[in-house]
């Protein structure tokens, strides 16, 4: 009996070492698909088991977390979510996250690696790491007075310090409330479906992911282009262009929106203030594509690289054209898009004699205790135009709003320089028109510039001038110019 | 009669010179420490779930103190030479089900761990009462056949009542709920060593052998009557009550103690093709087996028809969750299993919260257990008790892997009580009659026989094994 007993006990033991290589199976060697499968709820419970990280504007924090109790404990909540929506855009426990809330999640929800000043103990301790902040490089007053200023309209604006790149405001109109859709349940799957087929599109980040035609004010670039590339040498000198102006290659002639404005051969200081399309579609022709695109490309478009740190929508310059779609392209038509951040980077590598900063969002990233983790530095994105073409530039863009098309961006005490532009969309240019106005402001001639600016308001009315630029989109920009210069 | 060996702590006055160590006190550490692991599980779950030591930790610390030592006591009054190590680790592992039961309350609108504790309690007052009160453990020989006929009753009345959850094992009589098929098991392994023990010659008489080079010869038909209806009982139990886990044991316990009685491996051959043939028949048949074969085979399938993680697949994420070293006790979220993971799943949470370190620790007791179980089987000098230490151990043993398998994805889960751990009052006290059944005949193995070579267990032994072998 007692080797039978004992070769029944061997097999019981083989039943142990059995469950003990399952066991060694299981949790070790199978762990880390099963951890990852999207179907575990540990990820998401982990994620909200601690409040989220706030992101900052100015010193003050725009976000919150609060707790349910639930199963996914903490809820994001803003302060000012309208205000802010295109800055922060959202952390939902059912949609995820967009904006700085995607970019920085790994700080915000607390997996950076970085945040641990002991990263092994806390692998081994099962600590959760303390989720580290994030400070914007958002100007609250300047945010407020461009949403103030935008009113009901629909529409955008991206104001930047062009000295250092710093994004000072991302306003778009209408907003919404990432706080209604930050949960879980009936309430946030309601919230999101309004809002995700509201006719107005308030989710949508007008400011930083919708490209529209530019209009007049991608004028800015083809004279940049013009004069970058020596076919204009004299800003004053008249220009061999007739009104209208046949494209090229092509039956259609182009006209001016004014015929009494007297664009035949003006001179580019003049036909920029007037906004001469057939002066602007002939330098384009005469520039060429390469050139036209090289500039265009030094100011941002056709770059899907850039971040600050979400990738705002990639701004279009054709790379291939025939005579006819280039001269169109040159005055900010046929098929040239760019967001309103795109032109806010037209205007402030203008404002800063010809450097393009890098537009950025953020200042820095700390930890949970306020102590910095990465600081963005500032850096030059490309040496646009020579300080020469620069000065230029901004005589022809202070003429604008002195006497031109933008005056109604003009501020008392200080000099303003801007461009404004209608752009025709829809079906035979029949939608209404986009108005736009990209400006830069300083203290004073000499002092360097403090702000650039751009606004776009849709449905800008039926008034096809260039005075719906001035005169919708204008008064914006001063206001948020206004509130850069007041401190 | 002789000098006391070296080492031996002085003679007392009535006893003679030469006397077995008797380990009550090794026992008694070990008690401590059995008794102190909880306690401090019980703390480490309320400060991971509140931040302050639960209220009820010294009230629960004496109440598992108070039952180790009543058990400590019995056992000290009615069998001085049982093995130490036995009781202990049944203290342990009940207590660190408790703990493991409470931490789940706390994410559970309903208490359990309360009821598991008074039926703890009722388990060791069994216990105490089968150490004082059986004087002799072959006084339950003479009551097998009325056993299996307690047996049988037992295991059919579920049948009368509804199923639960696709099973017809609950009795539920005023509010309590009772799994009759648990005190089966006793019972059975009670027949089967009696029965076996009686008929070990005939049984180990050779039939026709099969294969010429192998050492295989199967049993003659007149003693296979026998094993065929044990066969169909417990195809009828799992047919009739939809428990696969039982029969499974049922019959495991009943191949096991065949062989060791006969030595024979045709039995095993037979046993091995008509569990072969039962499963598939089973498998086929019953749609409630069937699923939790395809389970078995595809734990994430339902994820990828879009219909969420199973209970397998939450048990499987649970345990690789916990890892290596484990969340921690009250940090893990083992309570998506949802449904039976206070009692199938239990193993989940200690996998989750205590890692793998923790789960080999609570495998290598199991282990132990089984080990000490034999060890008294080997040791025992007739084979009424040696067949029964088996089948007791052999019994933990193979519950053990069929619901530890289960959960971990080694074999079809079939819903059975993890001892002395899961949540269920008739699979703690049947537990806990296990340990007190091992404990006397760890006793008598170990107690020095009387006469001239007194002390030399030994002597028993190869007695044993050399009418064994003849």
């Amino acid at each position: 009996m007692i080797p039978y007993a004992r070769r029944a006990a061997a097999l019981c033991l083989l039943l142990l070492v059995a469950l003990l290589v399952n066991a060694l199976r299981i949790q070790v060697v199978r762990a880390p698909a099963y951890d990852a499968n999207p179907a575990n709820r540990r990820v998401p419970i982990e994620r909200y088991g601690q409040p989220r990280g706030d992101i900052l504007v100015g010193s003050r924090p725009v976000t919150g977390s609060r707790s349910t109790g639930a199963q996914l404990d903490w809820v994001r909540t803003y302060a000012d979510g309208p205000l802010y929506a295109p800055v922060t855009g959202f952390s939902s426990q059912t949609y995820g996250t967009a904006l700085l809330e995607a970019a920085e999640d790994d700080i915000l929800s607390g997996s950076s690696p970085g945040l641990s000043a002991l990263p092994l103990w806390n692998a081994v301790s099962r600590q959760p790491q303390r989720p580290g902040h994030v400070r914007t490089t958002i100007d609250p007053a300047v945010q407020k007075a461009a949403y103030k200023a935008l009113g009901g309209k629909k529409g955008a604006v991206a104001a930047l310090d062009p000295a250092t790149g710093r994004i000072l405001a991302l306003v778009s109109t209408p907003s919404y409330d990432p706080g209604t859709i930050a949960g879980t349940g009936p309430q946030a799957l309601g919230a999101w479906r309004r809002l995700v087929t509201a006719e107005d599109q308030p989710m949508l980040n007008r400011a930083l992911r919708q490209t529209y035609p530019p209009g007049s004010t991608f004028k800015t670039v083809t004279a940049v282009a013009a004069l970058v590339s020596g076919v204009v040498t004299d800003v004053d000198r008249p220009t061999d262009s007739p009104d209208p102006y046949p494209l090229p290659g092509s039956t259609t002639a182009l006209g001016n929106e004014s015929a009494s404005a007297g664009c035949e051969d003006a001179p580019l200081r003049y036909a920029y203030v007037v906004s001469c399309n057939t002066v602007f579609g002939k330098l384009g022709d005469d520039v060429g594509l390469r050139a036209m695109r090289e500039t265009a490309e030094a100011f941002g478009f056709n770059d899907p690289s850039i971040g600050v740190p979400s990738h705002p929508a990639v701004s279009v310059f054709d790379r291939r054209m025939d005579r006819a779609q280039l001269a169109l392209s040159s005055i900010g038509q046929y098929d040239t898009r760019a967001t309103p951040l795109q032109m806010a980077m037209v205007a402030a590598a203008v404002a800063n004699d010809g450097t393009l900063m890098y537009p950025h969002l953020v200042d820095r990233t700390t930890d949970g205790a306020g102590l910095p983790l990465e600081v963005t530095g500032q850096r030059a994105y490309r040496q646009v135009m020579d300080a020469a073409v620069a000065f230029a530039m901004q005589d022809m863009m202070v003429a604008v709003v002195r006497h031109g098309t933008g005056r109604n961006a003009a501020l008392p005490g200080a000099l303003v320089g801007g461009k404004t532009g209608t752009a025709q969309h829809g079906e035979d240019n029949r939608g209404n028109p986009f108005a736009w106005f990209i400006s830069w402001a300083k203290q004073s001639r000499g002092a360097p510039a403090e702000v650039a600016v751009a606004v776009v308001v849709e449905d800008a009315a039926a008034d096809r001038a260039d005075i719906s630029g001035g005169g919708k989109a204008a008064p914006v920009a001063r206001a948020v110019m206004r509130a850069v210069l007041a401190h | 009669m002789t000098a006391p060996a070296p080492g031996t702590s002085p003679p007392a006055l009535a006893v003679p010179a030469v006397r077995l160590p008797r380990r009550r006190g090794v026992e008694l550490a070990l008690l401590v420490g059995a008794v102190l692991i909880p306690v401090y599980g019980y703390c480490a779950v309320g400060l991971a779930h509140d931040g302050a030591v639960p209220r009820g930790a010294a009230g629960y610390g004496a109440a598992l103190g108070g039952l180790a030592l009543a058990a400590h006591l019995a056992v000290r009054l009615r069998a001085p030479y049982a093995d130490p190590l036995l009781l202990p680790i049944g203290v342990l592992l009940n207590g660190l089900g408790l703990v493991l039961i409470y931490r789940l309350d706390l994410e559970t609108p309903d208490a359990a761990a309360p009821a598991q504790l008074i039926w703890s309690g009722l388990g060791v007052a069994l216990f105490t009462a089968v150490v004082l009160l059986l004087r002799d453990y072959r006084t339950l020989a003479r009551y097998a056949y009325l056993g299996v006929v307690a047996a049988l009753v037992l295991m059919i009345a579920p049948s009368c009542f509804p199923a639960v959850n696709g099973a017809r094992i609950w009795i539920r009589v005023a509010g309590l709920s009772l799994q009759p098929g648990e005190f089966a098991k006793v019972l059975l392994a009670v027949f089967f060593a009696a029965y076996l023990a009686d008929n070990r010659a005939a049984l180990a008489y050779a039939g026709r052998r099969v294969w010429r080079f192998h050492r295989l010869q199967l049993p003659t038909g007149r003693v296979l009557g026998p094993v065929l209806a044990v066969w169909t009982i417990s195809l009828g139990v799992l047919v009739v009550e939809r428990d696969l886990g039982t029969s499974l044991l049922f019959f495991g316990l009943f191949v096991i103690l065949l062989y060791v009685a006969s030595g024979r491996t045709g039995w095993i051959a037979i046993g091995l093709v008509l569990s072969a043939a039962g499963a598939f028949l089973v498998g086929t048949l019953e749609p409630h087996v069937h699923s939790r074969v395809a389970d078995w085979l595809h734990p994430f399938a339902s994820i990828e028809a879009g219909l969420g993680p199973g209970q397998l697949a939450q048990s499987l994420f649970a345990f690789s969750a916990g890892g290596l070293l484990g969340t921690g006790l009250g940090e893990g979220h083992s309570i998506l299993i949802g449904f039976a993971a206070k009692s199938d799943f239990i193993l989940a949470t200690a996998g989750e919260e205590l890692g793998l370190t923790g789960l080999t620790a609570l495998f290598l007791l199991y282990g132990l257990l089984v080990a000490r179980g034999y060890r008294a089987g080997l040791a025992i000098r007739e084979p009424f008790g040696r067949l029964l230490a088996v089948g007791l151990a052999s019994i933990v043993a193979l519950q053990v892997f069929v619901i530890a398998g289960g959960v971990t994805d080694l074999i079809p889960l079939t819903g059975m009580a993890m001892p002395f751990l899961a949540q269920g009052g008739s699979s703690v006290v049947t537990n806990w009659v296990i340990v007190a059944l091992l404990i006397l005949l760890s006793d008598t193995a170990r107690r020095p026989l009387p006469g001239p070579d007194a002390g030399r267990t030994d002597a028993g032994r190869t007695a044993a094994g050399g009418t064994d072998a003849a």
